[in-house]
């Protein structure tokens, strides 16, 4: 079918056509962003952190102690106040496993910095976070060991927190980007100047910030064999998935018992590790749910303009459609019209709509912390906006093709 | 016209617009449908906006102060800006040389307090406060319900008494008028000095920057709490204080004390600025800071703006649902030139019989004005909605603060009607364009 006749009938209409454009191009640009939004935290949020998350689960505490006094006195007693609740933890028939840690996976880090291959940092510099824990860390939040070895008890040390032990184990980005070649097992390396042996390579472990601007290193982490002494302690306790209630409150029983005296502010304290991610995504779903409510209205409003306007054009010209009928237009030929018609518009909505999302995406970027928006939502968009506008003008349409010809032949 | 003339005349219109509506229920029920949808939208997530950007303290923020001083130098700034809290030796030089009208120093603090009246089960209260200066109180308004602060005699000497709030009154008392009491906190007797009224300023701007479900539980001398090393927090250049070496911290450069002045003339703020830049050159003559001067002086509103403390997801959700307005609106001029240009022919009509421009003009503003009306009423009714399902899709202490109240309302309906009007502007220029003669030739 000709497409020339319908492109005259349109420029009858100019402002509804140009409103329409219009309405489809601020669609796409807003829902194209809006699904990137929503895209992102849906793939940060299935991401796995290398953790084996089902029966995990993550103790925050600050421990009964006064600070201050004495610095080495003071750090004997947190790391025997730390000894007594890993011991006693240990001993809870719902508890496999139990590990001091300082951090997890996307809770707020402790501390990162840049692995070297010299002591004089003058070549390759490797961003990592650093995890410090006992022996016990690695099995306990269920890493894939991939080569080397665990830490063992003697090779733990504890106190101040801080890069430097002699022996470490890496996660695999960390030991390919130090080591091309595949041979980082046994290898030395250093951090801050001290050097360190790779006695253990795991496969994935994501680091303890939150991602915002460190995507760059997001599964780049080293383990130190380190008990932290630290006011402020973590423990990682695995027990059996289905008893991950119980075990939550055993816990919580048998440390007050042997202190009451310590203190689990919100935000810290006992938690699955489902509820520490639930909460952590919290926000974000939330924002991901309300784009999505936003563009599902969005979307309806769009489509029933797309509606009601084609049936006030129907409407108007039904005359036209009588006599076009009356002088040998099949149905499907009127249909075909409407059809044509609909995809002239959506497409110049789409055209349009493609360099609003990306202006749209520019600024959003300059006043906030978004990235930009991958070309696939754009493309996305422009055919979430044809396929729409082909479903909208389907009513209308075959109405149009409806109308029998003899209408032409009485006067309205 | 006299004004029973004009009445009749408006009535006339909205008769016509109803008839008209109604002649085309589907398309009059999506125009007012995509109205209140954009309308709610728009409102729902103003609501949020509203109740997490409002002043904390209206009355008084733009004499209140926070104070920055660069303790770590250029290597540890992130755009050039210093710490947002101080280091003790700077807290304390600032506290001594007390040049503003009103200071103090404030620290977070988190404590499990044993109450006086053991009871079986629970029998730990967990709770957090702060330590701040006797300077707080005033400074701040803060309401006492029985007694009040402590004095400036109480600072110096380290005494150790407690503000509490009600809340926590009630948790260890069971309320009433508990001053001359005593709290046992960390080994430590406070005797109980001032009881305070409800006072839960979101977001926390004195100190945690936060928005906080509760209001604080406690309020200490900062004099006393360092000389009893009751603190557990703090920043490093090297990451977080371990809660070990206390003499080590008072004299580190970790930071750990946030800060606020009361100045109340626009000289005295010029002032203070150049006595804080006079402070840092002299710490960099003494040579503790090998850098210059790089000070901050900011009032609390511009202090919450520099920290992003209201979440940018919620200005995000705010711009996300005006689009969707604006898109409405659109929607709503391309429907209703469609609409008001296929009733050409009786606008020829009305032209012809006698109707001027501004006839015409009256009748369809009217008409949009009855569509604006349905659209802010079922605005209403959605924003009611979303803003108390607001909960679904935010944290619940930033859901609490979002408020239906007749100010909302209003504004609701005054936006409805107002973007329809402003929607049917063109549209009802180009219904008046008609030509009379023209179009009576056609049917």
């Amino acid at each position: 079918m000709n497409v020339y006749p319908v492109l005259v009938a349109l420029r009858r209409h100019k402002a509804p056509v140009i409103l329409t454009v219009l309405q489809i191009a601020l669609t796409l640009a807003i829902v194209a962003n809006a699904f990137s939004v929503i895209g992102h935290t849906i793939e940060r949020m299935s991401r796995p952190t290398g953790l084996e998350e089902q029966g995990l689960i993550w103790i925050m505490q600050k421990l009964p102690a006064q600070s201050g006094g004495d610095d080495a006195a003071a750090i004997e007693r947190l790391d025997a106040l730390q000894r007594t609740d890993l011991e006693t933890l240990r001993k809870l028939p719902d508890v496999q496993d139990v590990a001091a840690s300082t951090s997890i996976p996307q809770l707020g880090g402790f501390d990162a910095g840049d692995i070297s291959l010299d002591a004089d940092r003058k070549g390759k510099l490797v961003r990592a976070a650093y995890y410090y824990g006992d022996e016990h860390l690695r099995a306990t939040f269920g890493l894939h060991l991939i080569a080397g070895r665990d830490f063992v008890a003697t090779e733990i040390q504890h106190g101040h927190a801080g890069p430097g032990s002699p022996v470490v184990i890496v996660s695999k980005p960390v030991a390919d980007q130090l080591f091309p070649g595949g041979n980082a097992l046994g290898q030395k390396v250093y951090q801050d100047g001290k050097p360190a042996t790779i006695v253990g390579i795991v496969e994935r472990l994501q680091i303890p910030m939150s991602e915002g601007r460190n995507s760059s290193w997001v599964l780049n982490s080293v383990i130190e064999p380190l008990r932290a002494d630290v006011l402020w302690a973590g423990y990682v306790a695995r027990v059996r998935p289905s008893r991950t209630a119980e075990a939550i409150q055993a816990i919580h029983k048998a440390l007050f018992a042997v202190n009451p005296m310590r203190h689990m502010p919100d935000g810290a304290g006992i938690h699955s590790l489902s509820e520490v991610r639930a909460r952590y995504f919290g926000h974000e779903r939330g924002i991901a749910l309300l784009m999505s409510v936003i563009c599902v209205i969005l979307l309806s409003v769009t489509a029933a303009g797309i509606v009601g306007l084609t049936s006030l054009w129907v409407g108007q010209r039904t005359r036209q459609i009588g006599v076009r009928r009356a002088i040998g237009a099949r149905k499907i030929d009127i249909l075909r019209y409407f059809q044509i018609e609909n995809l002239l518009i959506a497409g110049g909505g789409a055209v349009v709509g493609s360099l609003f999302a990306v202006g749209l995406s520019e600024w959003l970027m300059s006043h906030y912390e978004m990235m930009r928006l991958p070309p696939f939502y754009v493309a996305l968009g422009v055919v979430a906006m044809l396929v729409l506008g082909q479903a909208a003008v389907l009513v209308p349409a075959r109405r149009a093709s409806n109308v029998p010809p003899f209408v032409a032949a009485r006067s309205g | 016209m006299d004004d029973t003339g004009k009445n009749e005349v408006f009535t006339y219109y909205l008769e016509l617009a109803v008839r008209s509506l109604r002649r085309s229920p589907g398309l009059t029920a999506l125009m007012m449908l995509a109205i209140g949808f954009g309308v709610a939208a728009s409102m729902t997530t103003y609501s949020v906006f509203r109740g997490v950007s409002a002043d904390p303290i209206p009355w008084k923020s733009s004499h209140l102060f926070v104070p920055q001083i660069d303790a770590w130098g250029p290597e540890h700034r992130e755009n050039g800006e210093p710490p947002t809290t101080l280091t003790y030796v700077d807290a304390m030089a600032l506290m001594r040389q007390h040049r503003a009208f009103r200071q103090s120093a404030i620290v977070a603090l988190f404590h499990s307090i044993m109450p006086p009246r053991t009871n079986q089960d629970n029998s730990l209260i967990e709770a957090r406060g702060y330590a701040v200066y006797s300077d707080f109180f005033p400074m701040l308004d803060v309401p006492f319900h029985y007694g009040s602060g402590w004095s400036k005699d109480d600072d110096a000497s380290q005494i150790p008494v407690v503000v509490i709030s009600d809340h926590f009154n009630e948790q260890m008392f069971g309320g009433g008028n508990s001053v001359g009491k005593t709290i046992a906190i960390d080994n430590n007797e406070y005797r109980v000095v001032g009881v305070i009224k409800y006072w839960n300023p979101q977001p926390e701007f004195f100190a945690l920057l936060m928005y906080q479900r509760a209001q604080p539980d406690f309020f200490l001398p900062v004099t006393f709490v360092v000389a009893n090393s009751v603190i557990t927090h703090a920043d490093c250049k090297d990451g977080p204080y371990s809660g070990t070496d206390f003499a080590a911290l008072l004299r580190s450069d970790c930071v750990w004390l946030s800060y606020m002045v009361e100045i109340d003339n626009p000289t005295a703020v010029g002032a203070y600025r150049q006595y804080l830049d006079a402070y840092a050159s002299e710490q960099q003559q003494l040579g503790r800071f090998q850098w210059r001067a790089n000070n901050r002086l900011r009032d609390v509103p511009a202090f919450l703006d520099y920290q992003h403390v209201v979440p940018s997801n919620t200005r995000l959700s705010l711009l996300v649902a005006q689009g969707l307005l604006v898109v409405c609106l659109v929607n709503t001029v391309a429907l209703l030139l469609a609409k008001f240009l296929g009733r050409s022919g009786e606008i020829a009509v009305r032209r012809a019989l006698g109707a001027s421009r501004a006839a015409i003009y009256a009748q369809f503003l009217t008409e949009a004005a009855v569509i604006g009306a349905g659209g802010g009423l079922l605005g209403l009714l959605f924003t009611a909605i979303g803003v108390l399902e607001v909960g679904v899709v935010m944290p619940a202490h930033l859901a609490a603060l979002a408020r239906i109240d007749p100010t909302l309302l209003m504004l609701t309906l005054l936006l409805a009607v107002t973007a329809t009007l402003l929607a049917a502007v063109y549209p009802t220029y180009r219904a008046s364009r008609v030509p009379p003669a023209l179009q009576l030739k056609t049917p």
